[in-house]
């Protein structure tokens, strides 16, 4: 059986091969679970922001995709294997995975958020108001360098390896505020009572880009035309309502 | 040429500026005040809790064996947790003067370490009162002693000569247990190395430096203890040394 399977995909593909000979075969490798980018919905069809982005740009390459999970360790070496020829899969752009890997133009960032307690009424953007106040963040995040650069000296700043040490501070109120990746901050603050969103979400950093390898680089030319076209039509932004509440495009 | 070497070195560094220099200084200097206070501390309630511990009757001793089991059955990380986590749970404490102590994360750090230090110190000075050979105390009896001063005479003199070297050893894995002080936020001197390598991806710079100023107070707690053995164990030195 599995044999017979083996011969009719072999056919398949084939036969599409011959009747696409002008086609790409792409191959896309995303790591699952990570909601609402890249996850398995209830029928265990693969889904999510960075899914649909990923079909939507395959069509309007005309390329024949197929979609790869792949766990985020094997990630960079799976793509210099030739396992997969593109990631997408919330890889922010960082001049270290620049040397190794050839990034697209960004196609999404999720901003940086501040969450507080329902009686935090500060102006995050005051310096006079925010003088005295301990905010917290993630070890080495964007959010840590934005503050550090902008907020030393006003505000005490602590600096928390992982988000749920962080929150259990911010509960226990040695934190005023907490200054962490928007996603994050709705999964983990604002799933409890008592808090709330305190000041404008603030995009930081480069943002996310499709990988690929270094020599690929008409892929590359083909992805970010396609990429930006998605962004112009307004396809990107239908994509984007379906799972965000806020703005991530770049 | 090594100093060519260490000149071209510290010319590409972009690690180590006025700046982080500061940072690792004022890690040293909370490392420094968290270990000295916290062994300063647990040495005082080590004292009578040792000697709390060699009394007969099980209802004075039996609780100060239960603190030292388990404190040092527990790690000291999970101690320091329950303590810096745990605290701020408590209904209502953010309303109390406590918080005023435990909001900061010094002193709950304070209170973990001199709790578990106090209890290994406890079993050594313990260890060394009841290793008082016989002959001692018979001897002081014999002269007439009460308690309390073939405690304070005997007892305890020839006890800290027994103690003091597995006491040295005792404050410099205090030293490096003071390490993990960084994970409830205190910059100490891991925390500043911590953050100096998140800034600038630099593990081996960040990390190989402040190792070399955990040794470096390592060797400065080593010199003193050995003049403190010196000086309690004069007694046994070869004669004419």
């Amino acid at each position: 059986m599995k044999k017979l399977m083996i011969a009719a995909s072999c056919a398949l593909a084939m036969l599409a091969s011959g009747a696409h000979a002008d086609e790409r075969n792409l191959r896309i490798a995303f790591d699952v679970p990570y909601e609402p980018f890249e996850y398995k919905d209830e029928n265990g069809d693969l889904t999510g922001f960075e899914v649909d982005l990923a079909a939507a740009m395959c069509e309007e390459m005309k390329a024949d995709c197929e979609f790869v999970i792949q766990a985020w360790d094997g990630m960079i070496p799976g793509l210099l294997a030739r396992k997969f020829d593109l990631i997408m899969s919330s890889m922010s752009i960082t001049p270290e995975r620049a040397e190794r890997v050839l990034f697209s133009e960004p196609y999404y960032n999720t901003p940086g958020g501040w969450f507080g307690p329902d009686s935090f009424n500060a102006d995050v953007t005051d310096m006079s108001a925010m003088k005295g106040k301990t905010v917290g963040v993630q070890r080495g995040t964007t959010m840590d360098t934005f503050v550090t650069e902008e907020m030393s000296g006003v505000v005490t700043i602590k600096r928390y390896t992982t988000a749920d040490d962080m929150v259990l501070d911010l509960e226990g109120q040695r934190l005023d505020v907490v200054f962490v990746d928007y996603p994050v901050g709705e999964q983990t603050v604002l799933t409890k009572d008592g808090f709330k969103e305190v000041g404008e979400a603030v995009k930081l950093g480069e943002g996310v880009g499709v990988a690929m390898r270094k020599r690929d680089k008409d892929v590359a030319e083909e992805v970010n035309k396609a990429l930006r076209k998605l962004k112009e039509d307004g396809t990107y932004n239908a994509i984007m309502k379906k799972y965000f509440a806020y703005d991530v495009k770049v | 040429m090594p100093p060519d070497f260490i000149a071209a070195w510290l010319n590409r560094n972009e690690i180590f500026t006025a700046m982080t220099i500061m940072e690792y200084w004022d890690g040293m200097v909370t490392t420094v005040q968290l270990v000295f206070l916290c062994l300063i501390i647990g040495l005082a309630f080590a004292v009578p809790l040792a000697i709390l511990r060699t009394v007969k009757n099980p209802f004075v001793s039996g609780p100060v064996w239960l603190y030292t089991y388990i404190f040092r059955g527990t790690p000291l990380l999970i101690q320091l947790y329950i303590i810096y986590y745990g605290v701020a749970q408590i209904p209502g404490i953010q309303e109390t003067f406590w918080w005023e102590i435990f909001r900061e994360p010094f002193y709950p750090a304070l209170l973990a370490f001199t709790l578990n230090t106090c209890a290994y110190t406890t079993e050594i000075i313990r260890g060394a009162i009841i290793s008082t050979p016989h002959g001692e105390i018979e001897a002081a009896k014999a002269y007439g002693m009460n308690w309390f001063m073939r405690m304070r005479r005997i007892v305890l003199p020839s006890a800290a000569r027994r103690a003091v070297q597995a006491y040295s050893n005792e404050v410099i894995f205090m030293l490096h247990s003071s390490a993990i002080a960084s994970v409830v936020t205190i910059v100490d001197l891991t925390g500043a190395a911590r953050n100096i390598y998140s800034r600038f991806y630099a593990p081996f710079d960040a990390f190989i430096f402040v190792a070399l100023c955990y040794m470096v107070l390592t060797f400065i707690l080593v010199f003193v203890f050995r003049k403190i053995e010196n000086h309690l164990l004069r007694h046994q030195r070869p004669a004419g040394s």
